[in-house]
């Protein structure tokens, strides 16, 4: 399929690029790629997916706009509070490029639909803010063999990493098993810098992005580790476990679990406490 | 001996066990942290028992659950 004048004036920015080119940005217009949150993460990611002309995005949110989201959630403006998150998130993608699909979901991911969600896409980015999502969404895409951004923000800190199938450690590699309920503080108890979801959203959107054009490196085998208040990115070497529940040799995961979800409301001081000491 | 922790070389007594390091290098709640030495992890059964050498790269990996 050729591209339209339109889209060779839209994209002239890519197709420059030696690395894209009109090969590349046809890859992308062909592409798919599933968001799972449109929150903090999520939102630059979409942004930046629909803009570059990923043919075809899924968002998936049950959740609707809040005030105390729009400090970071670029996606979403003040006339959108009260809106579902993924019909305001299509609305500010398609006014972005309408040459964009944009399929929404308003739901929350569990072992009954997860599965089912990621099958039909390129490449998944998991945005979520708790860890029985990202467990979730890790297990299905080593099950479904699907390549995946992983990535987790708090405070002035983020991180993040790239599964693809077979070329290196998942996120349970790494982490093992969610941590016990309300152990460790997500962002919404511990608070983040905006500006930190932005880099860490836009990075997922670049590994996104490179895996469809199939240009560079990943963040396969690494961790990438950004601290905001030093200034500083470290890229961390992971090996596979070979032990892992899920990737493993001997794996003992067959199907997503549902862990408990966290509930932030009841615990939010408490943690805010204990971080100031 | 001189050990690297989180990319920063550092001079340490010799013997220094993995959880002497935990404790000199403040890591909060160490047992949701994972640890990895010359890129391998360690192994929850080995942390209490596994001790360092000159020349060690040991790095911590924190949970980071936000998103939102
Ligand atoms: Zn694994």
């Amino acid at each position: 399929m050729a591209m339209t004048d339109e889209q060779i004036e839209r994209y002239s920015r890519h197709i420059i690029l030696k690395e894209v080119g009109a090969k590349g940005q046809k890859k992308l217009l062909n592409g798919s790629v599933l968001i799972i949150g449109a929150g903090g993460l999520g939102a630059p990611a979409a942004l930046y997916l629909a803009a570059a002309g990923v043919g075809h995005i899924g968002i998936v949110d049950a959740d609707d706009v809040d005030l105390s989201n729009l400090q970071r959630q670029v996606i979403h403006s003040t006339a959108d509070i009260g809106k579902a998150k993924v019909k305001s998130a299509k609305e500010s993608m398609e006014a972005i490029n309408p040459d964009v699909k944009v399929t929404t979901y308003r739901m929350f991911v569990d072992s009954t639909n997860i599965r089912e969600l990621i099958r039909e896409y390129d490449f998944i980015i998991d945005g979520t803010d708790n860890f029985p999502a990202k467990f979730l969404i890790n297990d299905a895409c080593v099950l479904e063999k699907k390549p995946f951004s992983h990535a987790g923000i708090i405070r002035f800190q983020g991180q993040l990493l790239t599964y693809v199938p077979g070329e290196g450690p998942c996120y349970r590699c790494v982490f093992k098993n969610p941590p016990p309920k309300d152990a460790v503080p997500t962002c919404k108890q511990a608070g983040v810098i905006g500006a930190m979801a932005g880099t860490i959203g836009t990075l997922q959107a670049m590994e996104a992005i490179k895996y469809l054009i199939g240009k560079g490196d990943l963040l396969t085998g690494k961790l990438l580790t950004y601290d905001a208040l030093k200034m500083e990115f470290r890229k961390i070497n992971l090996k596979k476990d070979c032990k892992c529940a899920v990737c493993g040799e001997n794996p003992s995961i067959f199907e997503p679990i549902d862990y408990e979800q966290e509930v932030c409301e009841e615990t939010a001081g408490r943690f805010a406490t204990r971080d100031e000491q | 001996m001189i050990i690297t922790v989180a990319g920063e070389k550092k001079e340490y007594k010799e013997g220094l066990s993995l959880v002497e390091l935990i404790e000199l290098e403040k890591i909060d709640m160490p047992e949701y942290v994972t640890v990895s030495i010359n890129d391998d992890f360690v192994s929850s059964e080995d942390k209490e028992t596994t001790v360092l050498k000159e020349g060690d790269s040991v790095e911590f990996l924190y949970f980071m659950g936000g998103g939102c």
